[in-house]
């Protein structure tokens, strides 16, 4: 029999490269504690996918698959003690990856922060930043290596340290000049 | 590094981050915020604020927005940030504009300058921290503001910085691919970088120029593959390994490429096998991280040219995943089975069970991705399990985006593989019902029309045996409350056509009917005037059979208010049904034909039978007839559009000449609107159809005497001049004739083959009562779905359900359950019966005739059985499926026991050899002996072995809070 299909159409995107739609940090209770996105969400549409999201995931059950479909695109989760991290993936890709790209990062900060709590992340969310923006650049995984990651941040904080010194003891003196 | 507190950070600060840490609900926590917003904007506009100061001002505006504020007040002050010297600042500045900011904002422009001078900088980390946001804030116009630093900077001696130069080159061609087409030779030449992190990154770029245009990079398959070797045996630095996996992302990268180039390229393919199967053999399978490389090594096994060997370990691999605890594993399984098997359709047979294992389970990714799945195998012979599976669970969910998506999926399987037209109604019906608003408004035409010219002119009992049912089903459905709009249109078209057809219900009973229609939905014009319309084709055919017209009192109330409706076309509507009413049989005869809505209408577009007419009117005097293509200056879609031809001169169109006298109102065009009509019955477009009623009213008379001519009106091209275009009435026809065979299919040559499911389903239902005490004998149930899903070695699947079924007739449940059974098929005598019954009459007898002695009953099934089955013989059946039965055995084994004993599996197989009969009784005495035995092993739960093989999981896994990685995410509350 043959009927005339008419299929809606669907806006997937149907593209290979891993492209990662944003990274959120929700706590159990539902809070948010860290997110970045990077394809462009407006500040509606971006409370929207986070009140949405951390309802369905956490009302997931623990056996259950770490991943959600989410309006064509994928989510994958993970929970480490109150704290779930997910990332936003398209239809195509390896969820296995993006799991195991949440656990890089999550050793990242381990290592950082020398084992890593929520309370960490909630006082230093922009540290956390500066790591994931190490780990990830423009939606795809840009290092592997914990090692370079964890060189470059500290070269980071310790040029911050410099210059935090450099800056006192130079605005002292404009201070002083301007008195 | 000191965790809390951090570092410069004011009191103020960390209390707000406690206060909204100890926020109990959303809106004390946005009532906090919104004091914060309040403060810092007071804030911000102070004058001489410390820089020191101006940072935390920052900081804290990104925690405004991260928690869902608007803190756009704020964005110039990161902005300016960004322009400080001070790498201190400017970090923080850059990290906030690429928070804030998309890449269409306004304020970008005020960036470019700075990212342009920090590239430059001699400092890297500037560098950085500028290409970060290169990455983020660039966009289609200001690239080539920074194209060409960023380009010297591929070769900038950090890697770090080469790597992000990759990645914002990667960025630009995502935006606007021509603007770095001139750099592929760059990336190509990355792809050899020294340091692994800048080659692994350049393959992102490379993927996507490879997804782009194939063609051009076949030559780095030789260059891919060799990496992909080096890296697979361990030759990169140990900093880029993975929980002992050789840099895992870089080989996924790697395998995501390969599968690009391979595909359809026999040659590429044959140098990428050796590499790929190493993968296969060497990858660690006890880690997620393996796991993940694994599956994307299957997926490039399926992209590019087909190698058996491949094919084989990836099926393997696929085995692994299905069987494995994990629903990850399960779900990637799933997943893979569905790429796999488009090369190798077989190898689904093998997973039938673990398939359907993953489609009853309670998590809802993997149901879906099962039903993905399923939507790829769904053939004719399984269609209807299938879809019917896809609606009970688009029945159970609320998420419109994937409700959406599965109606379309069923709306295609079912006009794709539909088995017949009854099933074909049956189905739309519960989609319709279920999810209209969410269907396509041409599903329903294909519907109506289905109903109405589904079955040839030679099977008529078939024929109006599918629109009684239709009738019956939806005087059924129609008192349901909140009926999708969509749906009731189709209800009172078919009423409308149907609904006295066959005289089983009065008019009045119908026209009530349409009446509480009209009434409930009187909101909905279109329904309404779906409604009334049926109305007016319920009484013409009254009128036309001879009989009194009674209308009810609230039907005349609906006329009246209706007459009065702000919608001109309801009134129009109103208004001809009251003309219609008025007519005497001969007249309504001619202007509604009952069942007419299928007949081809025959349209000779010269109008012959006019000529008289317009000879006449011409020796009168009458301007001659010029045709629309010699004439000019007529809009077409006006002309088109002009529905009171008959009044005005079809002159919508700006003209420039002087008018022409007026025209008698031509009484020949009469008719043809009579017959669009009833085609546009077909559509029933929601557009007012005022030619009818008037014409018909004023003009029928007179137009009686062209006789027979009148409804077989050619129409094909008048309506191109006259009317709106509608459905071309000739396409329905065509589409009708294959449709006849499949129909005269289902109640004749389908026999055989629709008897067997329909008596599983007679069985299901006895057999559901019990189902929850037996926690092993859900097999033989699962078995039969996987039969009907998965055809093929169906049948001695069948017996040993039979077994089951057998076995709880047994037990006292069962009677009841017998019972039950005979109800269900009982009652399709007075509903129209789901089409798999419907061929049931010899079984209905079979199993209602025992009615006494269970165990009879089921040898009558049997009986069915063998007779439709084309081997006749229990022993054929038996010695040539056997192996089938093993594996099938073998998989409920393993699958429900977990390595309990295989033996009373195998003990089964050979009782099964045995002959069938003993086969029955052999499975129910074991299955009851065997049921408290396999629960308790399954209530025993954790073993020692599972456990160990958890305990090694979870140390794979890493991360557990749980167990004994107690450093990792120590919560504090916790």
């Amino acid at each position: 029999m043959h009927y005339t299909v008419c299929k809606e159409l669907n806006s997937v995107i149907l593209s290979v490269s891993s492209q990662i739609n944003f990274v959120c940090l929700i706590s159990r209770q539902g809070k948010v504690r860290l997110t970045k996105w990077y394809s462009t969400y407006s500040q509606k549409e971006r409370s929207k996918a986070i009140r949405e999201l951390s309802g369905v995931i956490l009302s997931r059950g623990p056996k259950l698959c770490n991943f959600v479909d989410w309006k064509g695109h994928k989510v994958v989760y993970k929970r480490y003690a109150s704290l779930y991290f997910c990332i936003c993936i398209d239809e195509e890709d390896n969820e296995l990856e993006a799991l195991e790209v949440i656990h890089h990062f999550v050793e990242i900060l381990d290592r950082y922060f020398g084992s890593v709590c929520e309370l960490d992340l909630i006082f230093n969310f922009h540290k956390a930043y500066y790591i994931l923006d190490e780990l990830l650049i423009a939606g795809e995984l840009q290092e592997s290596s914990k090692r370079t990651i964890a060189k470059l941040i500290s070269a980071q904080d310790n040029l911050v340290e410099v210059a935090k010194e450099e800056a006192s003891s130079l605005s002292n003196i404009i201070a002083q000049a301007t008195k | 590094m000191g965790s809390q507190g951090g570092i410069g950070q004011s009191k103020e600060f960390l209390d707000l981050v406690k206060s909204i840490g100890e926020a109990r609900s959303k809106a004390e926590e946005d009532r906090i915020v919104l004091g914060e917003i309040e403060t810092l904007k007071r804030r911000l506009v102070e004058p001489g604020i410390p820089k020191r100061k101006m940072k935390e001002y920052i900081i804290r505006l990104v925690y405004i927005e991260m928690l869902g504020h608007d803190a756009s007040f704020g964005y110039i002050h990161a902005v300016k940030m960004t322009h400080d010297d001070n790498l201190f600042l400017k970090r923080t500045g850059y990290l906030a504009v690429t928070l804030f900011l998309n890449e269409d904002h306004d304020l970008i422009i005020l960036i470019v300058n700075t990212i342009q001078k920090d590239l430059k900088s001699d400092n890297f980390l500037i560098v950085c921290a500028a290409l970060n946001a290169v990455c983020k804030l660039i966009n289609e116009e200001t690239i080539p503001a920074v194209l060409p630093q960023v380009v010297e900077l591929l070769g900038h001696q950090k890697e770090a910085v080469r790597k992000k130069a990759i990645m914002a080159l990667h960025r630009f061609h995502q935006k606007s691919p021509s603007s770095v087409s001139h750099l592929v030779s760059n990336f190509r030449k990355r792809l050899c970088d020294n340091d692994p992190g800048v080659m692994g990154a350049t393959l992102c770029p490379l993927l996507d120029l490879i997804n782009r245009d194939v063609s051009s990079f076949k030559d780095l398959v030789v260059s891919f593959v060799s990496i992909l070797k080096q890296v697979a045996e361990h030759r990169l630095p140990k900093a880029y390994d993975y929980h002992q996996l050789p840099a895992p992302f870089i080989q996924i990268r790697l395998l995501k490429i390969l599968a690009l180039l391979g595909s359809g390229d026999k040659q590429s393919s044959e140098q990428m096998y050796t590499v790929v199967g190493d993968i296969f053999r060497k990858c660690d399978s006890s880690s997620n991280m393996g796991n993940a490389v694994i599956y994307q090594c299957i997926c490039c096994v399926s992209s590019i040219h087909p190698n058996p060997k491949l094919l084989e370990s990836a099926a393997d691999q696929i085995a692994r995943f299905l069987k494995s605890d994990s629903h990850n594993l399960k779900y990637l399984g799933i997943d893979a089975l569905g790429r796999l098997i488009k090369l190798s359709p077989e190898i689904a047979e093998q997973h039938q069970l673990a398939v359907i294992d993953c489609l009853e389970d309670p998590d809802d990714t993997l149901k879906r991705k099962t039903f993905e799945l399923l939507h790829k195998m769904t053939k004719s012979s399984n269609v209807e399990v299938i879809v019917d599976r896809m609606i009970d669970y688009m029945i159970s969910i609320n998420d419109n985006h994937y409700k959406t998506e599965i109606v379309s999926r069923c709306v295609e399987l079912a006009e794709q593989f539909a088995p017949s037209n009854q099933w074909f109604i049956q189905t739309m019906n519960r989609v319709f019902e279920h999810a209209g608003d969410l269907v396509n408004i041409k599903v329903a035409h294909n519907l109506m029309r289905l109903i109405a010219e589904g079955f040839g002119e030679d099977d008529d009992t078939a024929y109006t045996h599918l629109r009684s049912s239709a009738v019956d089903s939806y005087l059924r459905i129609i008192g349901a409350p909140k009926l999708p709009s969509v749906f009731l249109q189709v209800i009172c078209w078919v009423l409308g056509e149907y609904g006295t057809a066959d005289g089983k219900y009065s008019a009045s009973y119908i026209t009530g009917k349409l009446c509480d229609v009209a009434e409930a939905y009187s909101n909905d014009e279109t329904v309404k005037a779906y409604a009334v319309t049926a109305l007016i084709k319920i009484y013409a055919f009254e009128i036309a059979a001879g009989r009194k017209v009674d209308i009810l009192p609230e039907c005349q109330s609906l006329i009246e208010e209706l007459s009065a409706s702000h919608s001109t076309d309801l009134q129009q509507r109103a208004y001809e049904l009251q003309a219609v009413i008025a007519l005497d049989a001969q007249a309504v005869e001619n202007i509604m034909p009952s069942d007419a809505s299928s007949k081809e209408i025959e349209i000779d577009k010269n109008l012959p039978f006019l000529n008289d007419h317009v000879e006449r009117a011409i020796e009168k005097g009458a301007q001659p007839y010029i045709p629309e293509s010699e004439r000019s200056g007529f809009s077409n879609a006006s002309y088109l559009n002009s529905q009171d031809l008959h009044d005005i001169p079809p002159s919508h169109g700006l003209r420039f000449e002087a008018y022409e006298l007026p025209k008698q109102p031509s009484v020949p065009l009469t008719t043809p609107p009579i017959s669009i009509g009833s085609s546009n019955e077909l559509i029933a477009v929601p557009e007012p159809a005022y030619d009818r009623g008037n014409q018909a009213a004023v003009s029928v008379p007179s137009s009686s005497n062209s006789g027979p001519a009148e409804v077989k009106l050619r129409l094909d091209g008048v309506q191109k001049k006259w009317g709106r275009p509608t459905y071309s009435s000739s396409s329905p026809s065509p589409s009708a004739a294959p449709s006849q065979d499949t129909v005269n299919g289902l109640t004749v040559s389908n026999g055989a083959t629709s008897v067997t499911p329909a008596i599983s389903k007679g069985r299901e239902t006895t057999y559901e009562p019990t189902r929850k005490s037996q926690v092993v004998e859900i097999s033989p149930e699962k078995q039969k779905l996987a039969a009907s899903l998965f055809g093929g070695s169906s049948k001695q699947e069948r017996k040993s359900s039979l077994g089951g079924g057998h076995k709880t007739a047994a037990k006292p449940s069962g009677g009841h359950g017998a019972e039950t059974s005979v109800k269900k098929m009982a009652v399709p005598a007075q509903q129209p019966p789901p089409p798999d019954l419907l061929d049931l009459g010899e079984t209905t007898v079979a199993t209602s005739g025992p009615l006494i002695d269970p165990f009879k009953q089921l040898e009558g099934l049997l009986d069915m059985v063998e007779p439709t089955s084309s081997t006749n013989n229990h022993g054929d059946v038996n010695a040539t499926k056997v192996p089938d039965v093993m594996a099938s055995f073998g998989d409920t084994a393993t699958a429900v026991e977990h390595g309990g004993n295989h033996f009373s599996s195998i003990e089964d197989v050979d009782n099964l050899m045995s002959g069938l009969s003993s086969a029955t009784t052999d499975v129910s005495s074991d299955g009851g002996i065997a049921t408290p035995q396999s629960t308790a092993q399954i209530s025993k739960g954790p073993n020692l072995k599972d456990a160990l093989q958890k305990d090694a999981l979870v140390r794979q896994m890493g991360v557990n809070p749980s167990s004994q990685n107690p450093n990792l995410f120590k919560d504090l509350l916790g």
